[in-house]
C-alpha cells in the first residue's frame, strides 16, 4: 500500500514534469507563467513529503521543510508578480 | 635597492614611463614631447653604458618579480642581452630623432610616440628576459605595441597590413606559448643559462624535445620572417618609414632572431641541440629563407618592398650562424644581429627620405637621386655595399665569420655556396639601384614630396640619422678588432657559450 | 569582529531602502552604500588573508537551524571584485542615465541585486543560497528590462522564465539533499556526503539549474539578448558578476561539498561543454555586428574557460599543484569580471556618443574617444589573454596543469579560443583606428570614461603584476613565496 509521503512525492514529481513540459512548449507568456507556478507547486509538494521523515524519527513532522516551503512560496509569488508586470509592459509596447 | 638588482628595471622604465607620459600629452605640446623622448632615450643610453661596463667586468644585474607562484618575471643582463640592448637603445635614439623630423605636422603624434616608446620597452624587455616565461611575456607585448604603429596611418591598406601582421604574430605567439608551457612542465623554470639547461636532463624524451623545439622555432620564426612564415613582413610596409626602420632593424624581426639564438644556446644548448638533430632543420630553413628572400627582392620595383625582402633574407644569417655548431659561426651570427640592424636602418631611413623629399617610392623612379640628395644617397650606398658584403663595411665581417665557421665545422660546407649565391643576389638587386642613383639622368620633375627650402637637401633631423648609422656600419667594419666593438663582444659571447 | 561579514549585505540593502524612500538623493545613497560596501569587503579580504576563514552565525543561532555566513579566500576575492565593479559601474550609471527619474528607478534595484549577490557569496547554507539566487535573478531581470525597449523586455522575459526553471531545478536538488542528509549547511554536508544515487540525482539537478544560470553552452541561448539589450552599467554587472555567481556555486558544490561523490567522467562532461562554449562563443563574438552583442558572446566563451578548469582541477592531486591551479581559476574569474565590465562601460560610452554600436561604423573612434578606445584595447587584451593581464597567467597555469594531467584536448581549445578572441577584439580596434566620423567630433576627456578606465587597468595592470596576491588570498595559510613548483 502506498504511504502518504510517497503519494505526495510522486504527485510532486508529476506536477513538476507537467509544468516543465508546458513551460517549454507554451507560446503564450501567461500560460508559461502559470506553468512555472505548477512546476513550483510540484517542488513544494516534494518538500512536504520530505517532512514526513520527521514523523518516523521524532513523532512530529520535520518543521524545517515547512519553513522552506513558506519561504519558497513567497519567492514564487514575487517572481510571478515580476513576470506579470513585464508581460504587461510588453503588451503596452506592442500597442504603441 | 642596489644597482645590481634595479639596473635592468631602470633600463626598462626609462622608455616605459616617458611613453606613458606621452600618451597623456596634448597633440600641440611638441617641445615637451620631444624633450621627454630625447630624455628617455639619453637616460637609457647612459644606463646601458653602465651595464656594458658591468657585464664586461662580470657584474651580475638581475631584477626579479614574482607574478604567480613559480612564475617569476626575470630581467637579467648577460653578454648576449647587452649586445641586443645596446643595439636597440642606440638605434632607438637615432630613430626617435628621425621620427620627430619625419612626422612634423602629421596628426596623432602623441599616440605614435607613445607606442613607439612601448615598442622599444618591449624590445629591451626581450633582450633582458632572464627566462623563457619572461621572454614570452615581452614577445606578446611587442606584438601589441607594434600593431598601432603599423596601423598608424589609418588607411584601409594600413589597417589591412596591421591585421595580417597581427594574425601571423598572434598565431606564432600561441605556438611559442604552448612550446614554452610544455617545456616548463618537463624541465622547471627555464632560466636562461649559458650552455643550455636541457643537456643535463637525461630523463627527457628526445622526441618530445624535438617537437617542443619545432613549436618554439615556429613561434619565433614568424617574427624572424623564416620562410614560409614571412608573409606579414612585406604587408607591414604600409607603416610610416621610421616604424619600418625600427621593425626591420631592431624590434620585431630581430626579436624573433634573438629568440632563436636564446632557445638554441641558452635553453637547449648548442651541442645538445646539434645532437638532437634539430639544428640541421633550422639551418635548412635559414638557407631556404636566405635564397628565397633575395630572389623575391630582385623582382620588386617598390623600394621599401625590395628592402623588406632583403630583410627576410638577411635576418636569416643570424639563424644560420646559430644553426652551425662551432664558435666562429656563432660569432658570425651574433655580430650580424648588430650589423644587419645598423645597415638596414640606414637603408630604410634613406628610403623614407626619398619618399618624403622627392615622392620617390619605386626603384624605377630613382634615376639621378644621388645628385639631388647626395648625403642620403651616400648613406644608402654604404648600407647597400655592406649588405652585399663588400669590405670594409660591417656586413663583410659577418659573412666572413659565417664562412669561416662553416669551413671550420666541416659538416656545414654546404653553407658556403649559399653565402656566395646570396651575396651575388644581393649585388644583383642593390647595384642597379646604386647605378641609377649616381649615374642616372634626373627627371625634369620629381613625382612629388615636400620641397624643402633650405641649405640642406632635406630637413636636418632626417639627414643626420642615416649618415650617422652609415658611419656606424662603416666603423663596425673598419674597427672590428677594437675593444667593445660588436665583433669583440660577439667573441666574448662565443667564449662564454663554449666555455673557451 | 566577525560581524564585519554582515556589512556587505546590510549596507547595500540599507542604501537600497534609502534610495527608494528618498529618490531625489538616490545617487548619494547609492554611491555612499557602494563605497561603504567596498571598504567592508576590503576589510574582509584583509582578515581572510590573515585568518583564512571567517564565520558568523546570524542572530546567534547555530548553523543547522540558523543561518551561517562564511568567507574564505574564494568568496572574499569575488566579494572584493563585486564591490569594486559595482562601484565603478554605479559611478558610470550616474552619467549614463541622464534623467533623475531613471536614476531613481535604477538605484534601488541595483543595490538590491548587489545585496543578493553578496549574500549569495557569503551564505554557508544551501537554502539561503536558493533564496539569494532567486533574489539575484529577479533583481537582474528587472534591471535588464530597465531600458524599456521592446527587445529588452522580450529578452528580460526570457531571462526570467529560464532563470526560474533553473532555480526550481536547484531547489529540487536542495530538497533531495535535505531528505538524504538532514542538513543544508555546506560545511556539515561536506562531512556527511556519500557517493550514492540519490546524491548524484540531487547534485545533477542543482548543477543543471546552475548551468542554466551561468549560461554554459548550450544553455547560453538566453544570455546574448539579455546582456546586449540591457543598459550599459547593467550589462557590465550581469556579465561580470551575475553569471559568475552561478559558476561560484558550481565550484563550491563540486570542490568543497560533493567532491567525494564525483567522477572524472562527469567533470570531463563539464569540460567538454566548456570547450564548446569557448569555440562557439568566440566564433559568434567574431561574427557579431554590434559591440554589445560581441561582448555578450565573449562572456559565453569566457564562462567556458572557467568550466575547462574543473576537469583539470579534479584530475590534479590535492596539494600544491592543485592550489596553484585553483588560484589561477580565481584569477581568471576576477580578470574577466573587471575586463568585461570595462568593455561594457566603454561600449556604453560609444553607444551614447554615436547613437549606435555597429562595429562596422566605428571608424574615427580612436580619434574622437581616445580614452575609451584605450579601454577597449586594455579590456580586449585581458579577454584574449595576452600579457600583462591576469588572464595570461591564468591560462599559462591552466595549460601547465592540463599538460601535467595528460588532458591534451584542452590545449588546442585554448589556442583556438585565444586566437578567435584576438580576431574579435582586433576587429573592433581595426574599425576604431580606421577613418570615419562614426562617433562624431573629438571631445575633451569625459567623466564618463573614467570608471571604465579604472576597471580596465585593474584587469590588465593590477591583476597582472600583482597576481601573486590572489594566491595568497585563496590558498589557505600560505603566501606566494611559500608555494613554488
Amino acid at each position: 500500500m502506498l504511504s502518504a509521503e510517497i503519494i505526495y512525492g510522486l504527485t510532486g514529481v508529476g506536477l513538476f514534469t507537467l509544468g516543465l513540459r508546458a513551460t517549454l512548449l507554451q507560446a503564450s507568456l501567461l500560460a508559461r507563467i502559470l506553468a512555472i507556478n505548477v512546476c513550483g507547486a510540484g517542488v513544494f509538494l516534494m518538500f512536504v513529503s520530505i517532512a514526513y521523515q520527521g514523523l518516523a524519527q521524532m513523532q512530529v513532522p520535520d518543521p524545517v521543510p515547512h519553513a522552506l516551503v513558506l519561504t519558497g512560496i513567497v519567492v514564487a509569488v514575487s517572481a510571478t508578480a515580476l513576470a506579470l508586470a513585464l508581460g504587461r509592459r510588453l503588451r503596452e509596447s506592442k500597442d504603441e | 635597492m642596489s644597482l645590481s638588482n634595479s639596473l635592468p628595471l631602470l633600463i626598462l622604465l626609462s622608455s616605459l614611463l616617458p611613453g606613458l607620459a606621452i600618451f597623456l600629452l596634448r597633440e600641440e605640446s611638441f617641445r615637451l614631447r620631444t624633450a621627454l623622448n630625447l630624455f628617455g632615450a639619453s637616460v637609457k643610453l647612459i644606463l646601458v653604458g653602465v651595464m656594458i661596463w658591468g657585464v664586461f667586468h662580470e657584474q651580475v644585474y638581475e631584477t626579479r618579480w614574482t607574478l604567480a607562484p613559480g612564475l617569476d618575471l626575470v630581467l637579467h643582463a648577460d653578454a648576449l642581452s647587452v649586445l641586443f640592448v645596446s643595439l636597440s637603445t642606440l638605434l632607438w635614439l637615432v630613430t626617435t630623432v628621425y621620427a620627430i623630423g619625419y612626422l612634423e605636422d602629421s596628426p596623432h603624434r602623441s599616440r605614435f610616440f607613445g607606442f613607439f616608446s612601448l615598442c622599444v620597452t618591449a624590445t629591451v624587455g626581450l633582450a633582458l628576459a632572464g627566462n623563457l616565461f619572461t621572454f614570452v611575456v615581452f614577445y606578446e607585448f611587442l606584438t601589441l605595441a607594434t600593431y598601432p604603429l603599423v596601423a598608424h596611418k589609418g588607411t584601409p591598406e594600413a589597417i589591412r597590413g596591421a591585421r595580417i601582421y597581427l594574425a601571423y604574430t598572434l598565431a606564432g605567439g600561441m605556438a611559442l606559448l604552448i612550446g614554452a608551457v610544455w617545456l616548463r612542465t618537463l624541465a622547471g623554470p627555464l632560466d636562461f643559462v649559458q650552455g643550455g639547461i636541457l643537456g643535463g636532463m637525461d630523463h627527457l624524451d628526445p622526441w618530445t624535445l624535438r617537437w617542443i623545439f619545432l613549436l618554439l622555432i615556429v613561434g619565433l620564426g614568424v617574427k624572424a620572417a623564416l620562410v614560409p612564415l614571412h608573409g606579414w613582413l612585406p604587408q607591414a610596409m604600409v607603416a610610416p618609414a621610421p616604424v619600418s626602420a625600427l621593425l626591420h632593424a631592431v624590434a620585431v624581426v630581430k626579436a624573433g632572431a634573438f629568440g632563436i639564438v636564446r632557445v638554441v644556446y641558452d635553453v637547449y644548448g648548442v651541442e645538445f641541440a646539434a645532437s638532437l638533430g634539430v639544428l640541421a632543420l633550422l639551418g635548412a630553413a635559414a638557407a631556404v629563407t636566405i635564397i628565397y628572400g633575395s630572389v623575391k627582392a630582385l623582382s620588386q620595383d617598390n623600394l621599401k618592398k625590395r628592402l623588406a625582402y632583403s630583410t627576410v633574407s638577411q635576418v636569416s644569417y643570424i639563424a644560420l650562424g646559430t644553426a652551425i655548431l662551432g664558435p666562429l659561426a656563432t660569432v658570425g651570427g651574433m655580430v650580424h644581429l648588430v650589423h644587419q640592424g645598423v645597415m638596414k636602418i640606414t637603408l630604410f631611413f634613406a628610403a623614407g627620405n626619398y619618399a618624403e623629399a622627392l615622392g620617390v617610392h619605386r626603384v624605377s623612379e630613382m634615376d639621378g637621386v644621388g645628385r639631388r640628395m647626395p648625403g642620403t644617397t651616400l648613406a644608402f650606398t654604404i648600407g647597400a655595399l655592406g649588405m652585399i658584403g663588400i669590405p670594409p663595411v660591417a656586413g663583410f665581417v659577418s659573412k666572413w665569420y659565417l664562412g669561416l665557421g662553416a669551413a671550420e665545422s666541416g659538416a656545414a660546407l654546404w653553407v658556403l655556396p649559399v653565402l656566395v649565391g646570396s651575396s651575388l643576389l644581393n649585388a644583383a638587386y642593390f647595384l642597379p639601384i646604386l647605378y641609377r642613383a649616381w649615374f642616372g639622368q634626373p627627371p625634369a620633375k620629381w613625382p612629388g614630396g615636400h620641397t624643402h627650402a633650405g641649405r640642406w637637401e632635406i630637413n636636418q633631423a632626417l639627414l643626420w640619422p642615416p649618415l650617422l648609422t652609415a658611419g656606424l656600419a662603416l666603423a663596425a667594419g673598419l674597427f672590428a678588432a677594437a675593444p667593445y666593438s660588436p665583433l669583440e663582444w660577439a667573441r666574448l659571447i662565443a667564449e662564454r657559450e663554449y666555455s673557451l | 569582529m566577525n560581524n564585519l561579514l554582515a556589512l556587505p549585505v546590510v549596507l547595500p540593502l540599507l542604501g537600497s531602502l534609502l534610495a527608494l524612500v528618498w529618490p531625489r538623493r538616490a545617487d548619494w545613497a547609492g554611491l555612499g552604500a557602494s563605497v561603504a560596501a567596498f571598504v567592508a569587503a576590503g576589510h574582509i579580504g584583509a582578515e581572510v588573508m590573515r585568518n583564512a576563514t571567517l564565520e558568523l552565525a546570524v542572530g546567534g543561532w547555530a548553523p543547522g537551524l540558523g543561518i551561517a555566513l562564511r568567507a574564505d579566500g574564494l568568496s572574499a576575492s569575488l566579494l572584493l571584485m563585486s564591490t569594486l565593479v559595482a562601484l565603478a559601474a554605479g559611478l558610470y550609471a550616474t552619467t549614463y542615465f541622464a534623467e533623475a527619474q531613471k536614476r531613481a528607478d535604477f538605484w534601488p534595484l541595483w543595490l538590491l541585486m548587489i545585496t543578493a549577490l553578496h549574500a549569495l557569496l557569503l551564505s554557508g547554507d544551501l537554502f539561503n543560497i536558493y533564496v539569494t539566487l532567486e533574489l539575484l535573478g529577479l533583481a537582474a531581470v528587472a534591471l535588464a528590462a530597465l531600458g524599456g525597449s521592446r527587445a529588452a523586455l522580450q529578452a528580460a522575459v526570457r531571462y526570467l522564465t529560464v532563470g526560474l526553471l533553473g532555480s526550481l531545478a536547484f531547489l529540487t536538488g536542495v530538497g533531495l539533499i535535505y531528505a538524504g542528509y538532514g542538513t543544508l549547511d555546506m560545511v556539515m554536508l561536506a562531512g556527511r556526503v556519500d557517493a550514492e544515487p540519490a546524491t548524484w540525482v540531487a547534485l545533477a539537478l542543482m548543477t543543471a539549474g546552475l548551468l542554466i544560470k551561468s549560461a554554459l553552452f548550450p544553455m547560453h541561448f538566453w544570455l546574448p539578448s539579455a546582456h546586449a539589450n540591457a543598459p550599459a552599467p547593467v550589462s557590465a554587472a550581469l556579465s561580470a558578476l551575475v553569471v559568475k555567481a552561478a559558476f561560484y556555486l558550481v565550484l563550491r558544490l563540486w570542490l568543497d561539498v560533493f567532491d567525494v561523490a564525483l567522477s572524472q567522467a562527469s567533470a570531463g562532461l563539464l569540460g567538454l561543454l566548456g570547450a564548446s562554449a569557448v569555440i562557439w562563443g568566440s566564433w559568434q563574438a567574431y561574427r557579431a555586428e554590434r559591440l554589445k552583442l560581441l561582448a555578450a558572446y565573449s562572456t559565453v566563451a569566457q564562462i567556458g574557460y572557467l568550466f575547462l578548469f574543473i576537469p583539470v582541477l579534479l584530475a590534479t592531486e590535492p596539494g600544491e599543484a592543485r592550489d596553484l591551479l585553483f588560484g589561477a581559476l580565481v584569477l581568471f574569474a576576477l580578470t574577466h569580471g573587471f575586463s568585461k565590465s570595462a568593455f561594457f562601460l566603454g561600449a556604453g560610452v560609444i553607444l551614447h556618443r554615436a547613437g549606435h554600436d555597429r562595429i562596422a561604423e566605428l571608424g574615427g573612434t580612436a580619434r574622437a574617444l581616445p580614452v575609451t578606445t584605450f579601454v577597449l584595447a586594455l579590456a580586449g587584451i585581458a579577454l584574449i589573454g595576452l600579457p600583462p593581464s591576469g588572464t595570461f597567467l591564468a591560462k599559462w597555469q591552466l595549460m601547465t596543469s592540463a599538460i601535467a594531467a595528460g588532458q591534451w584536448l584542452w590545449i588546442p581549445v585554448i589556442a583556438i579560443g585565444t586566437l578567435l578572441a584576438g580576431a574579435y577584439v582586433f576587429r573592433v580596434l581595426g574599425h576604431a583606428f580606421g577613418p570615419g566620423e562614426g562617433v562624431g567630433p573629438s571631445l575633451a576627456w569625459a567623466r564618463a570614461e573614467l570608471p571604465a578606465l579604472l576597471l580596465a587597468l585593474v584587469a590588465t595592470a593590477v591583476l597582472g603584476l600583482g597576481a601573486a596576491q590572489v594566491w595568497t588570498m585563496v590558498v589557505p595559510g600560505s603566501n606566494a613565496e611559500g608555494v613554488s613548483l
